[in-house]
C-alpha cells in the first residue's frame, strides 16, 4: 500500500543546504506558502529558487534563505513591486533573469530529458547576453540562429494542490494550472501540500480528470495543509488575502521582525488564528481585475 | 477652441484604442488601466473581431468594466498562461504595454533602474517582454513623457527587442519584430522614420512640439505631411469609456486629471 503522507516538517527535512528548488504557482496564486514558511523557519540556507515569483520569493529572501534566483518576474500583482525581493535584489542577490516563456521552455526541456530546446525568445534583448545561454544554428535550409534554452533541472519541486490522495494523485482545481506539471516533470523529486487529503474515490475522477496534474509516480510526498497557499489564493477554495498581502508588503525593516515573529515563526495552527481563522479566509471575496 | 468634456485620460484611452484599429481577429492585450480601456473601446466600437481577457485566464465575449462590478461577464474561452504563450508565439496578438523606459530603437525596460547586478531600483523583471517583442506587434503607453522614460542611449536593461541591429543575431531582424505606436501624455508617435526611427505623428491639443523634444532623450523624426493634432474622442466614444470605467478610476491615473485640451494659460508655461 502506497502511503506518501508526511508532515510539513518532514518535507523540509528532505531538503538540504544549497539545493535548487522550483516553487509552483504564479505570483499571488497557489503558492505553497505553508511550506515556504516552514523553510523560512528552518536552518536551510544557500537555496537556489526557480519561480514565477510572488511572496514565496520575497519571504525566503527576507529570511536570508536565497543564494540565487532563477526568474522572469517577482510581483504581488495588486502591489506590482515585491518589496522584500526588491530589497534583496538591490543588495546584490544573484539572479538569472529570463523571459516567462524561456523559463517554461527550460523546464520543458528538463521534463523531456533534452539538453535544450531552441527558441527565438530572448533574441535582441539583454537576456541573451547571459553567459549561461548559447546559440544553435538550425540544421535545415532556413539556417536561422536560435537561442538554445538549456534544461532547467530543479533538485526538488514544491507545489500546492487542492486535493490529493495518500498515493500522490493530485488535483489542481483552479482555472489556471500554471507550470506546476512541468516543474514536477523537470525536478528530481516533487513534494506537494494539499488543502485536503481524501480517499481516492473522493477525488471525483473521471469527472475531474482534466485537473489531475501529473502521474502519482512523480510525487514523493504529500502533506495536508489547509489554507496552505494563504495569503495567496487557492481558488475556488479561497481567494487572495489582499489585506494580509498589504501588511506583508509594508513589513520592512523592524516591522519585518514583527511580521516574522507573528506569522513565520508561528506553527500553522497559530498562523491560521493570527490571520483570522478558516471562516474569515473562506469569506474573502474574489479580486476584481 | 474646440469644446469638449473629454479629459486627457479619455483622449489617451481613445488613442490607445487606435493601435488595434486594423488588427485581424487576434488577442488585444492592454496592460494597465488606460491601455486596457483602450482595447475594450476598440472592441466595442470599430473592431469587434478582437479577443480580450478578464485580466486573468478567461476570454470574454464583451469587455468587462474596470473596478468593482455586478455579475460576471460572459466567458467565451480559456486563456491560461501556457496557452497564452502558445498563442503569442504564433503571432496572433497585439499588446499595448507600459514599460518604465524606452529608447530610440524602441527597446524597453521593466526590469531594473541602474546596473543589472546591483540595481538602484529593482522593478518587476523582464516578464514576457522578450517573447512578446519578437512574436507579435507591440505598442507602448507612457503616462509621463519625460527623459527618465524616453531615455538617451539605450534603456538600462533591454527587456524587449527593438530596431537595434547591433543586438540582432547574425544582423537578422528578429522574426516578427513589429513595433507600432507610442502613446504618451503629450503626443502620439510611431516607428515610421528612417530605419524605423521613432516619429512624431500628433501632438495632444495645446502641447507644443518643443515640449515633446525637451522631454525626449533622443531625436524624433516628424511625419512628412506635418505633425497633426491628436483628435478628441467623440461623444459616442466618451459614453463607452464612461460605461467601461463607471467608478472613474481613470481620473486618478494622470496627475491632476487635466482636460484633453490644454488651456492657453498652461501653454505659456
Amino acid at each position: 500500500m502506497l502511503d506518501k503522507r508526511m508532515p510539513l516538517d518532514a518535507i523540509v527535512a528532505e531538503l538540504a543546504d544549497g539545493m535548487t528548488i522550483a516553487i509552483g504557482g504564479w505570483a499571488t496564486r497557489r503558492k505553497p506558502m505553508a511550506l515556504v514558511r516552514a523553510i523560512a523557519r528552518s536552518g536551510l540556507k544557500d537555496l537556489t529558487v526557480i519561480a514565477y515569483g510572488g511572496p514565496d520569493v520575497g519571504m525566503l529572501a527576507a529570511c536570508g534563505k536565497l543564494r540565487r534566483l532563477v526568474f522572469a518576474f517577482v510581483s504581488l500583482d495588486h502591489i506590482p513591486i515585491e518589496p522584500h525581493f526588491k530589497a534583496a535584489r538591490q543588495a546584490g542577490l544573484d539572479v538569472w533573469e529570463m523571459d516567462e516563456g524561456m523559463l517554461h521552455w527550460g523546464l520543458r526541456a528538463a521534463a523531456m530529458g533534452l539538453p535544450f530546446l531552441p527558441t527565438r525568445v530572448g533574441i535582441g534583448t539583454a537576456i541573451a547576453e547571459d553567459p549561461r545561454l548559447r546559440t544553435v544554428k538550425s540544421p535545415y535550409d532556413d539556417g536561422e540562429t536560435l537561442i538554445a534554452m538549456p534544461a532547467i533541472k530543479p533538485d526538488v519541486a514544491l507545489l500546492h494542490v487542492h486535493r490529493a490522495d495518500e498515493k500522490g494523485n493530485v488535483l489542481t482545481l483552479s482555472p489556471d494550472p500554471f507550470f506546476d506539471e512541468l516543474m514536477a516533470r523537470a525536478a528530481g523529486r516533487t513534494f506537494v501540500t494539499a488543502e485536503q487529503i481524501v480517499p481516492t474515490a473522493d477525488l471525483g475522477l473521471p469527472g475531474n480528470a482534466r485537473y489531475h496534474l501529473v502521474e502519482r509516480s512523480l510525487i514523493s510526498g504529500v502533506a495536508q495543509a489547509p489554507f496552505g497557499a494563504h495569503p495567496t489564493s487557492a481558488a475556488p477554495d479561497y481567494q487572495i488575502d489582499l489585506a494580509h498581502l498589504k501588511a506583508y508588503a509594508a513589513a520592512e525593516g523592524e516591522a519585518w521582525d514583527a511580521y516574522r515573529q507573528r506569522y513565520v515563526a508561528a506553527d500553522e495552527g497559530a498562523y491560521l488564528a493570527a490571520v483570522g481563522g478558516a471562516d474569515a479566509i473562506r469569506a474573502i471575496p474574489a479580486p476584481v481585475y | 477652441m474646440t469644446q469638449t468634456t473629454a479629459t486627457l485620460a479619455d483622449l489617451l484611452v481613445a488613442q490607445c484604442a487606435e493601435v488595434w484599429r486594423d488588427d485581424p481577429e487576434w488577442l488585444a492585450t492592454g496592460i494597465t488601466p488606460i491601455p486596457r480601456l483602450g482595447a475594450s473601446l476598440a472592441k466595442l466600437t470599430f473592431n469587434p473581431r478582437l479577443m480580450i481577457t478578464d485580466g486573468e485566464n478567461m476570454l470574454l465575449e464583451q469587455p468587462a468594466p474596470i473596478g468593482p462590478r455586478d455579475g460576471g461577464p460572459v466567458v467565451e474561452g480559456w486563456a491560461p498562461y501556457a496557452r497564452t504563450f502558445d498563442n503569442l508565439w504564433g503571432g496572433r496578438r497585439h499588446a499595448l504595454v507600459a514599460p518604465v523606459q524606452i529608447d530610440r530603437f524602441g527597446q524597453t525596460n521593466i526590469s531594473v533602474i541602474g546596473d543589472h547586478a546591483r540595481p538602484k531600483a529593482a522593478l518587476l523583471g523582464a516578464r514576457g517582454f522578450p517573447g512578446n517583442s519578437i512574436s507579435h506587434p507591440n505598442s507602448f503607453f507612457f503616462p509621463q513623457h519625460n527623459r527618465r522614460a524616453l531615455v538617451e542611449g539605450e534603456v538600462d536593461f533591454v527587456c524587449s527587442a527593438g530596431y537595434n541591429p547591433a543586438r540582432w543575431l547574425d544582423g537578422r531582424k528578429p522574426h516578427r519584430l513589429d513595433l507600432r505606436r507610442i502613446v504618451t501624455n503629450l503626443c502620439v508617435m510611431d516607428f515610421g522614420g528612417p530605419d524605423h526611427a521613432i516619429r512624431l505623428v500628433s501632438l495632444h491639443p495645446g502641447v507644443p512640439m518643443e515640449e515633446v523634444r525637451d522631454n525626449t532623450g533622443f531625436d524624433l523624426a516628424v511625419l512628412e505631411q506635418g505633425v497633426g493634432e491628436t483628435p478628441l474622442p467623440d461623444a459616442a466614444a466618451l459614453a463607452i469609456i464612461a460605461r467601461l470605467d463607471p467608478h472613474n478610476i481613470r481620473a486618478g491615473l494622470i496627475k491632476g486629471n487635466p482636460a484633453a485640451v490644454r488651456p492657453a494659460s498652461v501653454r505659456a508655461m
